[in-house]
């Protein structure tokens, strides 16, 4: 008798899920990260502009830097995208990408259509460096400060309002600019 | 004063589903005769009122009535007729008449074969459609009416979206949906065997050619849309595991199992609630399909059309439905007891594998779809998972199954005395194995992995189906439809396991920047760019390319791929250029002007992406057959008359 009602059961689940999407669907949530407050992962990866430089985590160390991981086949990341070169055009911290299982062509047709916010873009063809990071899905990103500290994860396409409200006031006030 | 009719019939139809409903489900359960006998006449007023409606949204959309909102939203005076009426089926509100009118269509012909089913029996699976009906009317006239008026009028239409201005969508969306509605006929059927609390091996043979049929309008429409993205969304690939494909998907892998598994039901008169289930779970993902293309929960390559009360209206809708079906379920499954039984090695078993195979690849479709929803519902933030998660975990379910497909073929009913067929089993696999490395090493030098392992699957499966027509015509038996039906289809899921092997296997593709009279090679090709002119169409202005395809010095084709900017709604839209050589696709999609008649151009070669939609429609045609069997039409009448002869008994 008992396992007649099994599929109800699921059914009432999905059905609470679907529901919980409909009430949630305009805002969106942020979650913690087991790295917060943690060294970010240290990494040597293939640059994907520039094959002769390898994009260090090394090299990144003393200052601010938004690691966003994406792929072309992100239906999210497209939707990012123009956030991400506001970012980009606020001038306020670097973006170092991570192209995440992705083929390194669509990657670069990619950015050559709809802009390159990133500084550099590291390769992750096979997964291991996003096992590193805790990612499990495409978009995420992480705010890590100057002693390679990650300070903040954001999960899904980064809003304008994660960057005003997370982001922007955990990072240093803007430098003067040179008068 | 046309649109104001539509609006009427369809609140009269609401009416008519709701007597339908109504007397299809409280005549027989208070046992009114009269009341049985008023369900064919509403089910026929019902269709007319619903045609009525279709018909009058169609003369506004021809005659260019933009006092009808949703007319003047999806249309335009320069639109081209054929589009005109294609448009109906262009946004939310015409998409869901369009699914009432052939739900319409469908009830009419269950009404009419009904004849032959006990009078109780046929009224319940009409009240339950009645009920489906009423409910998706009752969604247009409150959240989604397309008669709804402007004033003053708009002047002109703000034109159809230029991606659906194609002839492959004109036609999918109808397909499509005639597939999933059909669902809709082996649900009600399910719900009134569980009304009657009763389920014999007549059931299962009634409802098999209904199911068969509503899964080949299924794959056709699937095949239609995947090719539609092909050439339409310019990007070149024929599968996105997007959330509207996936809606469309999951239905059809579970409506595969059900096909499956109903054969047991008839044939053995097993795996009789687990045929319940299955047929209540092809409708509800059907209908949850709708939900989440059409209320926004989900975000969508090419969704159109989202809105959160429309969400609410069809969540409720989906608890009452699918809920209520699964609450009888669990009352009246217990009830169905199957007393045969079958060993390890028998056909039955196969079955089986088969179907829970496919229910686990459902599973993982609907996890990845879902997966946004649920770590949005856990307060995670939006994801979207991509194919980095769904090839490899459908991958997982699909080779066992391929692999035991072969296997299950051979298999005898009830007795699981495989020794008898090994020779015949090692023979194809091992003739299998060596054409299908054979064709992967020798033909093309190289190859990933699983490509020896596709071609081999492949050419197993089309041996194997061969096995027993072959058998059968030579001893000089009779070849019903039926087993040809299952053969043909089987042969079509050859015919795919080979295509997308190739084509996962061998694609070339490249990004090349051209200047006029610069050439590129690309898999084989040489491609010259002969630059770029100005093309004007009927309500667009495009870009037009040119380039000359050659091989080996020798021309092979003129590519002229176009980027088109649709004068009313200003978007730009890529049409690519498709021409097969060789069994392959040459796709050209023309991209970013770089300045000094320098071009982005995306060169794809995709060899034998042609056969995957073929396969599609393989399948399909195998499934017609099948459902076309005679022994669907003459048993049906013995059954009846013994099954209206046994009620008074009862």
């Amino acid at each position: 008798m008992k396992r007649f009602l099994l599929p109800l059961g699921i059914f009432a689940l999905v059905a609470v899920v679907l529901g919980v999407g409909i009430w949630r669907s305009p805002e969106k949530g942020v979650i913690v990260s087991p790295l917060l407050g943690k060294p970010a992962p240290q990494f040597s990866l293939p640059n994907l502009t520039d094959p002769a430089h390898p994009v260090r985590s090394a090299d990144l160390r003393g200052r601010w830097y938004l690691f966003n991981v994406w792929g072309t086949w992100c239906v999210e990341c497209r939707a990012e995208h123009a956030m991400l070169l506001n970012v980009q055009r606020s001038g306020r911290v670097a973006l170092i990408g991570l192209n995440w299982r992705d083929n390194d062509a669509e990657a670069l047709s990619w950015l050559q259509q709809l802009g390159n916010p990133y500084q550099t873009v590291a390769v992750d063809r096979s997964g291991r460096e996003a096992i590193d990071w805790g990612v499990y899905a495409a978009p995420e990103t992480f705010l890590v400060n100057p002693q390679g500290i990650v300070v903040y994860k954001h999960i899904g396409a980064l809003t304008e309002e994660a960057w005003t409200r997370e982001i922007l006031p955990r990072l240093p006030p803007p430098v003067a600019s040179k008068s | 004063m046309l649109p104001e009719l539509g609006h009427f019939a369809l609140i009269l139809a609401l009416l008519l589903a709701a007597l339908q409903a109504l007397f299809g489900l409280a005549g027989p359960a208070l046992g009114r005769e009269r009341w049985m006998a008023a369900v064919t006449p509403a089910v026929a007023g019902q269709a007319v009122m619903v045609a009525t409606a279709f018909a009058c949204l169609v003369s506004a959309f021809v005659g260019n009535d933009f006092s009808v909102a949703y007319v003047a939203e999806n249309s335009n005076s320069a639109l081209p007729l054929f589009y005109r009426v294609t448009a109906l089926w262009g946004a939310h509100e015409g998409s869901l008449l369009l699914w009432i009118a052939l739900l319409a269509s469908w009830t009419v012909a269950v009404a009419i074969g009904a004849a032959r089913l006990p009078p109780r029996f046929a009224a319940r699976v009409l009240g339950v459609l009645g009920l489906v009906s009423f409910g998706f009317l009752l969604f247009t006239l409150a959240t989604s009416n397309p008669f709804l008026s402007i004033d003053p009028p708009a002047p002109d239409g703000r034109d159809l979206n230029p991606i659906l201005q194609d002839p492959g969508l004109a036609v999918h969306p109808p397909i499509l949906y005639t597939g999933y509605v059909g669902f809709a006929v082996a649900f009600a059927f399910a719900c009134a065997a569980m009304l009657e609390g009763r389920l014999d091996q007549h059931w299962a043979r009634w409802t098999r050619p209904w199911t068969t049929a509503a899964w080949a309008f299924l794959t056709c429409g699937i095949a239609l849309g995947s090719f539609w993205a092909y050439y339409e969304l310019g990007w070149g690939g024929y599968w996105f595991w997007d959330p509207v494909e996936n809606a469309s998907f999951m239905p059809w892998l579970v409506g595969t199992a059900l096909v499956h598994s109903l054969a047991v039901t008839d044939k053995r008169g097993l795996f009789k609630s687990w045929t319940l289930l299955l047929a209540i779970l092809a409708f509800s993902l059907s209908m949850l399909g709708t939900f989440l293309v059409r209320s926004g929960v989900l975000v969508s390559v090419h969704s159109f059309a989202a809105d959160p009360t429309r969400g609410v209206f069809i969540l409720a809708f989906l608890i009452i439905m699918i809920g209520g079906a699964l609450t009888l379920y669990a009352w009246r499954a217990p009830l169905l007891k199957s007393s045969a039984g079958f060993e390890l090695g028998a056909r039955e078993s196969f079955l089986l594998f088969n179907n829970v195979l496919l229910v686990i690849a459902a599973a993982t479709v609907f996890a990845g779809t879902l997966a946004p929803l649920i770590s949005d519902a856990l307060r995670l933030g939006t994801v979207s998972v991509g194919p980095p998660y769904f090839n490899p975990t459908f991958m997982l379910s699909m080779l066992p199954l391929l692999a035991l497909l072969s296997v299950g073929i051979h298999a005898n009913w009830k007795r699981g005395r495989l020794k008898d067929r090994q020779r015949t089993l090692l023979y194809t696999l091992v003739g299998a194995a060596v054409l299908g490395c054979g064709v992967a090493f020798g033909i093309w030098s190289h190859g990933a992995l699983l490509t020896p392992v596709g071609m081999t699957l492949a050419i197993w499966i089309a041996l194997s189906s061969l096995v027993d027509p072959f058998d059968r015509w030579r001893r000089g038996l009779s070849l019903p439809r039926a087993v040809i039906g299952m053969t043909v289809a089987h042969l079509g899921v050859a015919l795919a396991v080979l295509a997308l092997t190739t084509v996962q296997s061998f694609t070339s593709e490249q990004d090349v920047a051209l200047a006029p009279g610069a050439s590129a090679t690309v898999g084989g090709y040489d491609f010259r760019f002969e630059g770029v002119k100005p093309v004007e169409g009927p309500n667009y202005d495009a870009q037009g390319a040119t380039l000359v395809v050659s091989r080996h010095g020798a021309r092979v084709a003129v590519l002229k791929p176009e980027k088109r900017q649709y004068w009313v709604q200003r978007q730009v839209i890529s049409e690519t250029a498709i021409r097969m050589s060789r069994g392959s696709n040459i796709l050209v999609a023309l991209g970013e002007d770089l300045g000094g008649g320098r071009w982005s151009l995306r060169i794809q070669i995709r060899p034998l992406v042609s056969l995957i939609w073929l396969a599609a429609l393989v399948m399909a045609i195998g499934g017609a057959l099948a459902a076309s069997d005679r022994r669907y039409r003459t048993q049906q009448v013995a059954a009846a008359a013994g099954a209206a002869a046994a009620e008074p008994a009862a």
